[in-house]
């Protein structure tokens, strides 16, 4: 069954006087559970596909659903929704909110989805295995690049989203803590059936995904 | 969760916070400031005036209840008081403004001093000179006079003959005949207090005297101090009116300058607030909460403040205003400063709610 589906996906941006066609027809199904690496160089429109995936900008056409539910007719409000209950973000900035402790920066992602009850043992295990939960309590300046990025991923998925979207997780990170980080998203796909795409220039780091496709010009090609 | 990231954004930018807390607090301070001098000074007159120890005063028609006054009013009706059925004692006063709410005193000092029992010398005493003053202590710790020292009003040096305790109706006495003198004004004075032989009597001789002079104000002393509120002088509403509507400009204009800035600052954060699926309703919220509680830490701040202005102006100008605390003021000037704030965070936190997700999270 597929939990993401595209079809003659495009999305035009005004630059200036110039029209960008950032994506060109794309055309894409994901089935649930799967883990997906799109790779492609700056510019090809990966980004573009996973802020229109994550309802951050909509589509100018083609039809896109995820599970079930088309992001192609949504407003704002209706993409808000989306980004709270079906899709969670692992960004390449980690994106954590400097202010708060690593437990409120979780809980944050919970309490905007109106979720109030504890962490239920399942996601306590995640914290385990992410190698976390010793440092719950501090502030993510006083923790690593990676730690934080692991942070980052534990948050995404608090909310149990449909997807997980990863958009170059492991950009800012060293070769140990890149490795560390995808182990850790391939082990919770296959552990917990989190379905997972992640947008990637690097060839390694797509190795570690099920399938492969590649993103060129605005268009999709299987690798 | 909200209030915790309320808490840590304020407590993230210390400086940021406690500047704004002290900026909005000024306005607080303003009101509370203003209304605590006018409440005090006339609380201070009321007491002074209470300190006579009279039952009743006689002023000059079309003077004002709470005003100086000036030298009006016919000496020749003194001898109609005194003749009076109850009336014990009855004592002419002047009143002679040196500028601003200053004024001296022209006063009989035995029957004066016999009327309130006496004054209560803290160095020196009464006049015996023609250019003899005495002061009050708050005169004299303000102007910085010992008994022996010189002051000069009225385009003359006055020889300080004594100090006496604050709460003799004026803090600068000089005998009544040279400030009649002085001011070309032999014969005129400006009010009659009276004491009466029983304070049960006043209404009685108030109702009396009225008759033969229906054209001045007779007030039991009671009545008039009952006068002595900002109520009864327009212009000082106007002027505490004047000053409240600057305080909302403050709140406004802090609260404005501080959140657009947070705002600014914060694009990103929100930015990840809404990829986490924030609506606008959730950002507007947290500024709205950081508002109120900048407004509520700054009115904390501001009632402290006053307690600073209360204390500057009793130890440098003790003698030339008075400030009160005025407790009922606190609230009214906390939800005038939050008005205010909530008036100011309006178009930054609008501004972030409308923020679009992406935008923000590409923001460095």
């Amino acid at each position: 069954m597929a939990i993401i589906e595209i079809q003659n996906l495009r999305k035009t941006f005004r630059s200036g006087d110039v029209d960008v066609h950032a994506l060109r027809g794309v055309n894409l199904l994901v089935e649930k559970g799967e883990f997906l690496a799109v790779v492609g160089k700056s510019g090809s429109g990966k980004s573009t596909l996973f802020h229109i995936l994550g309802g951050l900008t909509p589509p100018t056409s083609g039809v896109v659903k995820i599970d079930g539910q088309s992001l192609t007719d949504l407003d704002e409000a209706g993409r808000t929704k989306l980004r709270r209950n079906s899709v969670g973000f692992v960004f390449q900035k980690y994106n954590l909110l400097p202010t708060l402790t690593i437990r409120d920066n979780i809980d944050i992602a919970r309490d905007i989805s109106g979720k109030t009850a504890p962490w239920d043992a399942a996601f306590l295990e995640v914290v385990e295995l992410l190698g976390i939960a010793e440092k719950l309590d501090r502030k993510p300046r006083q923790l690593s690049g990676g730690e934080q990025q692991r942070v980052a991923i534990a948050r995404a998925i608090v909310n149990q989203p449909a997807i997980l979207l990863a958009d170059e997780p492991t950009g800012n990170l060293d070769t140990e803590n890149s490795d560390m980080v995808l182990d850790l998203l391939r082990h919770l796909n296959k552990r917990t059936g989190q379905t997972v795409l992640m947008i990637t220039h690097d060839p390694e780091a797509a190795a570690f995904a099920d399938r492969t496709v590649q993103m060129r010009d605005g268009e999709l090609y299987s690798a | 969760m909200v209030y915790k990231l309320v808490y840590e954004n304020l407590k993230h930018r210390p400086v940021r916070t406690l500047l704004s807390s002290l900026a909005i607090g000024l306005g607080v301070t303003m009101m509370l400031a203003l209304v605590g001098v006018g409440e005090g000074m006339l609380e201070d007159q009321a007491n002074r005036a209470r300190g006579v120890g009279a039952d009743l005063v006689v002023r000059a028609p079309g003077s004002s209840v709470v005003g100086m006054g000036s030298l009006s009013m016919n000496q020749g009706i003194l001898e109609y008081v005194r003749s009076q059925k109850h009336v014990a004692l009855a004592t002419p006063i002047g009143v002679h403004s040196t500028g601003g709410v200053s004024s001296i005193m022209g006063i009989n000092y035995e029957e004066f001093a016999a009327m309130g029992g006496g004054f209560r010398f803290r160095e020196g005493g009464k006049f015996s000179a023609q250019n003899d003053v005495i002061i009050d202590d708050l005169y004299a710790r303000e102007k910085k006079l010992k008994v022996g020292s010189f002051l000069n009003t009225m385009n003359r040096d006055w020889r300080v003959s004594g100090i006496f305790a604050s709460g003799k109706l004026a803090r600068v006495m000089i005998p009544l005949t040279v400030l009649q003198e002085l001011a070309s004004a032999k014969g005129k004075i400006t009010m009659i207090y009276v004491k009466l032989d029983d304070p049960a009597n006043t209404q009685a001789v108030i109702d009396a005297m009225k008759k033969d002079l229906p054209e001045y104000p007779i007030y039991a002393m009671d009545e008039l101090i009952k006068q002595f509120s900002v109520n009864n002088l327009p212009e000082l509403k106007a002027f505490i009116g004047v000053v409240v509507s600057l305080a909302v400009l403050f709140g406004f204009l802090v609260v404005f300058l501080a959140m657009y800035t947070a705002v600014l600052e914060r694009t990103r954060e929100i930015g990840i607030l809404k990829a986490l699926g924030a609506g606008p309703g959730y950002v507007l919220g947290i500024l709205l909460r950081e508002t109120v509680l900048l407004a509520i830490i700054g009115s904390l701040c501001g009632i402290l403040m006053s307690y600073g202005t209360r204390w500057l102006i009793s130890t440098f100008i003790p003698a030339s205003m008075v400030q009160a605390i005025v407790y009922s003021w606190w609230p009214i000037a906390s939800l005038i400063t939050l008005a205010g704030a909530v008036l100011g965070v309006l178009y930054p936190a609008l501004k972030a709610a409308k923020q679009d997700a992406l935008d923000s999270l590409s923001y460095d």
